[in-house]
C-alpha cells in the first residue's frame, strides 16, 4: 500500500514534468490554471514525497525481517501513511492557489511542516521500537535507520525565517544538500546491502564491512562538500576551496556503490531467481555512479560553476542523479519484495524487462536534452552575453527532444506500474496457506 | 586486511571530524562573514517584506536568485543594475501576463508599494558580493549591461 501511494504520485510527478517540458518548447497552454512555477513546485515536491513514501515502505519491510520482530502496531503505520497522503495532497493543491513558500524544494508552506514533522516523529517511533525491541540489531538495519533519523532532524534547519536571503539558502542546503547528498546516501546503502544480502547470498559481514566504509565516504566527502553551493551566494571565499576539494570526492562514495554491487553480484554464489530486482539493484548502483557521481562532478568546480551555475546544466545533473539513485533502489526494492509479499513467483517477464530498458533508456536520452540545452545556455549566455529570452527561442529544439525521450521513459514506468497493479494483489494460492 | 571494526572507526570517525569542521566553518561564515557581504545593516522592513513576497508568490519556480530557483525565467539578482527600478516595477505591477517573446510570466498585479518593496529587495541582494558570480561574458552584450 505504501507503495502503491509511491507509484501513484511517481506518475503524477512525470504529468507534472511533461507540462513544463511543452511549456520550455513554447506551449504553455496551462498558464492559467498552472503557471510555471505552480508545476515545477508539484513536480519537485511530488518527487520528493513519492520518494520518502519508498524509503519508508522500504523501513516498514526491512526494519522488521532484520531486527527479527513484528512491526510494534500495524494500525499506526496505516494511519502514518493516510496522514502522509493527505498532507502533501493538500501541500500539492495548494500549490495551485498560491499556498506555498517559495524556497526551491521546500515549498511546502509552515502550518503544514508541523504537520509533517509529527508524521516523521510517528513514523520513527514505529520504526525504532521495532528495532530495539527485536532480536537483532544488524549493521544494515542501523544504517538505513541512522539515514532515516537524521533526514528528519535535517529537515528542522529549513523551518527557520531567515530576514537575511543568504543565511536562508545556507540553511536550506543543510537540508536539501544534506539529505541527497549525505543522509539519503545511507539510506540508499542500507537498502542496496539489504538487496545484496538477498539476493546474491554474499556473507552478511563482508557486505556490511563495506557498508560502512562506502557510508563513511559519503559523510567525508558529502559534508564539507555542501560547501558547493555557497559558491556564489553570498559567503565566504574558502567555501570554493573546501566545496570544490571535498565535493570532487562526492563520486568516489558512487563509484565505491557500484564496485561493491558489481563485485557482490560477481562473488555470490548463491543466485536468487528474482532477476528483475537484481536488474534494477545493479541498475541503480551504476546509474547513479553516473548521474549523481560523474554529472554532478562535471560541473562541481567552482571555475566550470561560475558559468554554469544557475542554468539547464543543473536539471541535467539533477535527471540522472535523482533518478539513478532514488528512483531506482525505491522501484528495486518494490520488485524484491512485492512477489515475497504477494506470495508469487513473479521474477522474471518480457514487460518487466522492457520497463527496466525503456525507463533508463528514455532518462539518459532526457538527461543528453538537457545537457545540450544547458551547455548551448551557458556559451550563449554566460559567455556570448546574449539576453536570457534570446538564448531560450534559440535552445527550444532541444525541449522537443527532451519530450520525445521523456515519453520513452513514462512508457517505461507505465509498464512497470501495470505490472505492479496486475501483480500487486496477493495470489489465492497464498491467501489459502 | 579491512576488519568490519576498522570500518566501522573510518566511518564514525571520518563523519564526526567532518561534522565538526563543518559546523566550526558555518559558524565562522554566518557570524562574521556572511553579515559583511550581504551588507546585512542594509537589510530595511522593505527589504524584509520584499523577501516575503518573493517567497509567498515562490518567484524562484521560474527564477533564480543568487543562482538558486528555476530556469525557465532570467536570473534576478543583478536585475535592478540590467534594467532600472522602472521597468521592474512595471513588470510586478502588469494586469496581464507580461510576455516577452511569448513566455508568459504570471500577472501579479502588485500594488505600487509591494512593488517598490521587491525592488528595494532586488536593489539590496545586487549590491551582495558573490566571489564573482554573475561573470561578465567575454564578448560585448547584446542588452544594456552597466559593464
Amino acid at each position: 500500500m505504501v507503495f502503491a501511494l509511491s507509484m501513484l504520485l511517481l506518475s503524477l510527478q512525470i504529468v507534472y514534468g511533461f507540462i513544463m517540458g511543452f511549456a520550455h518548447m513554447g506551449y504553455d497552454n496551462l498558464h492559467s490554471f498552472i503557471p510555471f512555477n505552480t508545476a515545477r513546485a508539484v513536480h519537485t515536491n511530488l518527487l520528493v514525497v513519492w520518494l520518502l513514501s519508498g524509503f519508508m515502505g522500504a523501513a516498514y519491510y526491512i526494519i522488521p525481517e532484520e531486527a527479527e520482530n513484528e512491526l510494534v502496531s500495524v494500525k499506526w503505520a496505516y494511519i502514518q501513511l493516510i496522514s502522509l497522503a493527505l498532507v502533501g495532497i493538500t501541500a500539492i493543491i495548494g500549490y495551485h492557489f498560491n499556498y506555498w513558500e517559495g524556497r526551491k524544494f521546500l515549498e511546502i508552506p509552515r502550518p503544514l511542516d508541523w504537520l509533517v514533522v509529527a508524521n516523521v516523529l510517528l513514523f520513527l517511533g514505529l520504526i525504532l521500537a521495532t528495532l530495539f525491541k527485536g532480536k537483532k540489531r544488524t549493521t544494515t538495519a542501523l544504517v538505513l535507520t541512522m539515514g532515516l533519523f537524521f533526514a528528519a532532524l535535517l529537515y528542522l534547519p529549513g523551518m527557520i525565517w531567515f530576514d537575511n536571503q543568504t543565511m536562508d539558502s545556507f540553511f536550506r542546503w543543510w537540508v536539501v544538500h544534506l539529505w541527497v547528498e549525505g543522509v539519503w546516501e545511507l539510506i540508499m546503502g542500507g537498502i542496496l546491502a539489504f538487496l545484496l544480502i538477498k539476493l546474491t547470498g554474499v556473507d552478511r559481514e563482508v557486505i556490511e564491512k563495506w557498508l560502512y566504509v562506502i557510508v563513511g565516504l559519503t559523510f567525508i566527502s558529502g559534508i564539507l562538500g555542501t560547501g558547493h553551493h555557497y559558491y556564489f551566494i553570498g559567503a565566504p571565499k574558502y567555501w570554493l576551496i573546501i566545496g570544490g576539494i571535498f565535493s570532487a570526492m562526492e563520486p568516489l562514495a558512487f563509484l565505491a556503490m557500484a564496485l561493491f554491487a558489481v563485485a557482490m553480484y560477481r562473488k555470490g554464489e548463491k543466485r536468487h531467481p528474482n532477476k528483475m530486482a537484481l536488474n534494477w539493484t545493479l541498475g541503480t548502483a551504476i546509474v547513479s555512479f553516473a548521474g549523481a557521481g560523474l554529472l554532478g562532478l562535471a560541473h562541481t568546480f567552482p571555475a566550470v560553476n561560475l558559468y554554469t551555475h544557475g542554468t539547464l546544466v543543473t536539471a541535467m545533473h539533477a535527471h540522472l542523479a535523482f533518478w539513478g539513485a532514488y528512483g531506482m533502489i525505491v522501484l528495486a526494492l518494490i520488485s524484491y519484495t512485492m512477489p515475497n509479499m504477494t506470495g508469487r513467483k513473479f521474477y522474471d517477464s518480457a514487460t518487466g524487462n522492457y520497463a527496466f530498458w525503456l525507463s533508463n533508456i528514455g532518462m539518459i536520452g532526457m538527461t543528453t536534452a538537457f545537457a545540450a540545452a544547458g551547455v548551448a545556455q551557458v556559451y550563449m549566455e554566460r559567455i556570448m552575453g546574449l539576453e536570457f529570452g534570446e538564448v531560450q527561442k534559440e535552445i527550444q529544439i532541444h525541449f522537443l527532444v527532451l519530450v520525445l525521450c521523456a515519453t520513452l521513459f513514462a512508457t517505461g514506468i507505465t509498464l512497470y506500474i501495470y505490472e505492479f497493479v496486475r501483480y500487486g494483489r496477493p495470489t489465492d494460492e497464498a491467501l489459502i496457506k | 586486511m579491512l576488519s568490519k571494526n576498522q570500518a566501522r572507526i573510518f566511518f564514525l570517525g571520518g563523519t564526526a571530524v567532518s561534522f565538526a569542521i563543518f559546523l566550526g566553518l558555518s559558524w565562522h561564515s554566518l557570524s562574521s562573514e556572511v553579515p559583511k557581504q550581504t551588507n546585512s545593516q542594509n537589510i530595511t522592513p522593505q527589504v524584509i517584506n520584499g523577501k516575503k513576497l518573493w517567497e509567498a508568490n515562490n518567484c524562484m519556480g521560474c527564477h533564480t536568485i543568487l543562482g538558486e530557483g528555476a530556469y525557465y525565467a532570467p536570473e534576478l539578482t543583478k536585475v535592478i543594475n540590467r534594467r532600472g527600478d522602472e521597468f521592474v516595477k512595471a513588470v510586478l505591477m502588469s494586469k496581464t501576463p507580461w510576455q516577452p517573446r511569448g513566455r508568459k510570466m504570471v500577472a501579479y498585479g502588485f500594488s505600487e508599494s509591494e512593488a517598490a518593496d521587491l525592488v528595494e529587495f532586488f536593489r539590496w541582494i545586487g549590491e551582495t558580493d558573490l566571489n564573482g558570480f554573475p561573470a561578465p561574458p567575454k564578448y560585448k552584450s547584446t542588452i544594456n549591461l552597466e559593464n
